[in-house]
């Protein structure tokens, strides 16, 4: 049985509808994502799920039971809130104490368990400070022990690493993988973050104006996309105007405007005649010079528009013949690794047969 | 260094005018009132010479007017009723106060311009005026002359002393404090009394202070609303200065008034110190 059940939600305020008739089910122990840009609906329906709003349609299911009728307090979920939310005339210990004190645990107990909490996101030493002597890192980990020192059912995380500079946030993605590990708890994190939700999650919704776009796992949204929106919002995207010209059961072929054919994998349900995009990443794109022997069945002429050099990669923008511009990533340690290529240079681009994949208007 | 040099000036400029007024008009005088009640009384009001005009004549500094006052039971008995009446006034005016700056601190922001005004609009009349408009209402009732209306005219006259400060603090609260703690299970009243009301103590002392100690010094309210036996410490400073005319037994009073008074403040904040660094 699935630990949460959203169940047909919608939530409108005013003309706007926040949360567009959502379905989607959380299984014990899972590391689950809502992911999508600011406005899609993502916190709204975080809120209904902690209890502070409630849906005008449909139902929310924890454990085989309606929530409907429970207030924020009386669910076994917590939520992790962006800006912390720590208390600022509490210690640590105090802060962590909160619930367990709120559950009316008996005082030995709160001790034991508040010191585990601590030692659970190494902050032992810290126990007597108050939140405005720790540093951002500090207290997003005091906000962590807090939410699961009497271990919850579910726990919500609210954008909790967003306002944590880059490097920290990459050490706190780590922490929270092993913590999540560690604990057992089921996860649910909100973010408009793609890498991280890439980065932690077992299963992404992508969210997008109210409704789930897609919902799967990380590699498959990375790499097979069911839209133009997912296709765009996970990672960069070359998008190609196409038509179908044949689908077979072994791969399309495609016409690409002002460029030619080009073979791609086949998608279920696409028949000849179809428009859409070819969507290919731009690691899928490999560049070559002009007069290399052609390996790859899709290629095509182009010139050097513009590169970035970041040290591990260097992305090429190439202009193809229909003006058409397309990134491809070489990687500085690839094998043979010969020559960069100049700003202006006639180049090649090129991909697999099989790398990536078509979607319909 | 000349930039430092102008910095100062500034500073001066800026800072000096006010300093200088304080210092004229209230160290001065301050300064001036404690000499005051070290001396003796003049014959018509005012102060007697500090050299004898004529030999037998009071002149010079004494310590008399301290030793009546330790001496009789009735100046710690009044100053005593004083304190009470003063801290009785604080406590109905933060009991009624809170409710309404918590209503106002969490209303649509739009409306609480408007209700902060209603709160002080009382002070568009003048202060006698509205005390004896209490006198009209009372009147009727049969309260007159009494405790009761010396302590409701008390609390209405400060009510405003104390809201606006404890709204200026609940307005700042973070409201996803409250949150966090419902979310981790705390109901209504445990989310007031472990988040809301510590983090207002700020709020709570100082307008505490503010009500408390103008109601020490108050002496109108008692007179016109009070009985003969509801005169307050203040009604005794004003009695000495311009009813019996012993200037410098009013200066002795005035001085004892203000170090109780700061003893009070002190250690209050030294009691309330850790509770307002960390908020």
């Amino acid at each position: 049985m699935p630990l949460l059940e959203i169940r047909n939600v919608s939530r409108r305020f005013g003309a706007l509808t926040a949360v567009d008739r959502v379905s989607l089910s959380v299984e014990p122990g899972e590391f689950f994502t809502l992911l999508g840009p600011s406005g899609c609906g993502k916190t709204t329906l975080l809120r209904m799920i902690a209890g502070f709003d409630l849906p005008d349609a449909g139902a929310i299911v924890l454990d085989g039971r309606d929530m409907a009728d429970t207030p924020p307090e009386k669910r076994p979920i917590h939520t992790v809130f962006q800006s912390y939310a720590l208390f600022p005339h509490m210690t640590v210990a105090q802060n962590v104490a909160f619930p367990l004190k709120m559950a009316a645990a008996p005082a030995e107990e709160i001790a034991g368990r508040m010191k585990e909490a601590l030692a659970q996101v190494h902050l032992d030493e810290k126990g007597g400070q108050y939140p405005h002597e720790l540093s951002g890192g500090q207290k997003q980990r005091v906000a962590l022990a807090r939410a699961l020192v009497n271990r919850p059912r579910l726990l919500l995380l609210d954008e909790p690493l967003g306002a944590l500079d880059a490097k920290l946030r990459v050490e706190m993605q780590i922490e929270l993988i092993a913590l999540q590990r560690d604990v057992g708890i089921t996860f649910v994190f909100v973010t408009h973050a793609q890498p991280e939700a890439l980065a932690l999650s077992h299963r992404i919704a992508v969210m997008n104006a109210g409704r789930i776009e897609q919902l799967d796992e990380p590699s498959r949204l990375y790499g097979f996309p069911k839209n133009r929106f997912v296709a765009d919002f996970i990672g960069k995207c070359n998008m190609l105007a196409a038509a179908v010209i044949d689908a077979g059961s072994t791969g399309l072929r495609l016409s690409a405007k002002g460029l030619g054919e080009l073979a791609a994998p086949a998608v279920e349900g696409v028949r000849a005649g179809e428009t859409g995009v070819f969507a290919i990443r731009p690691e899928q794109v490999r560049i070559q010079a002009p007069d290399a022997p052609l390996e790859l069945e899709n290629h095509f002429a182009g010139k050097v528009h513009d590169f970035l050099y970041v040290g591990e990669v260097t992305t090429y923008v190439v202009e193809l013949a229909n003006g058409l511009r397309v990134e491809a990533l070489l990687a500085n340690s690839a094998p043979g690794r010969a020559r960069f290529f100049d700003v202006g240079e006639p180049v090649r681009v090129a991909w697999r047969r099989d790398a990536g994949v078509f979607l319909r208007d | 260094m000349a930039q430092a040099r102008g910095d100062r000036v500034q500073r001066w400029l800026v800072g000096g005018p006010p300093s200088a007024f304080l210092v004229v008009f209230f160290l001065v005088p301050a300064l001036i009132m404690v000499i005051a009640s070290f001396r003796y009384p003049g014959e018509f009001g005012g102060l007697a010479p500090l050299l004898p005009a004529a030999p037998g004549e009071e002149a010079g500094l004494t310590t008399e007017n301290y030793r009546v006052f330790f001496g009789e039971r009735i100046y710690f008995e009044i100053f005593l009723k004083s304190f009470g009446v003063a801290a009785l006034t604080t406590l109905v005016c933060l009991a009624m106060a809170y409710p309404l700056a918590l209503l106002i601190a969490r209303s649509p922001k739009r409306h609480r311009d408007l209700m902060v005004l209603l709160c002080v609009l009382p002070f568009a009349s003048n202060f006698l005026v509205r005390v004896y408009a209490w006198m009209i209402m009372l009147g009727p009732f049969d309260l007159l002359f009494s405790k009761f209306a010396v302590l409701a005219a008390m609390v209405y006259v400060h009510l405003p002393f104390m809201i606006l400060p404890l709204y200026t603090n609940l307005e700042k609260h973070d409201s996803t404090l409250l949150d966090a703690a419902q979310d981790l299970g705390a109901n209504g009243w445990q989310r007031f009394w472990r988040v809301t009301f510590p983090l207002s103590l700020p709020g709570v002392f100082a307008g505490s202070a503010l009500v408390f100690i103008p109601v020490l010094g108050m002496f109108a309210i008692p007179e016109i609303l009070g009985g003969i036996g509801d005169w307050l410490v203040g009604n005794m400073i004003k009695e000495s200065f311009l009813g019996v005319r012993d200037w410098p037994f009013g200066s002795m009073l005035s001085l004892m008034l203000t170090v109780c008074v700061l003893a009070i403040a002190g250690s209050a904040a030294w009691l309330a110190r850790g509770g307002v660094a960390r908020a």
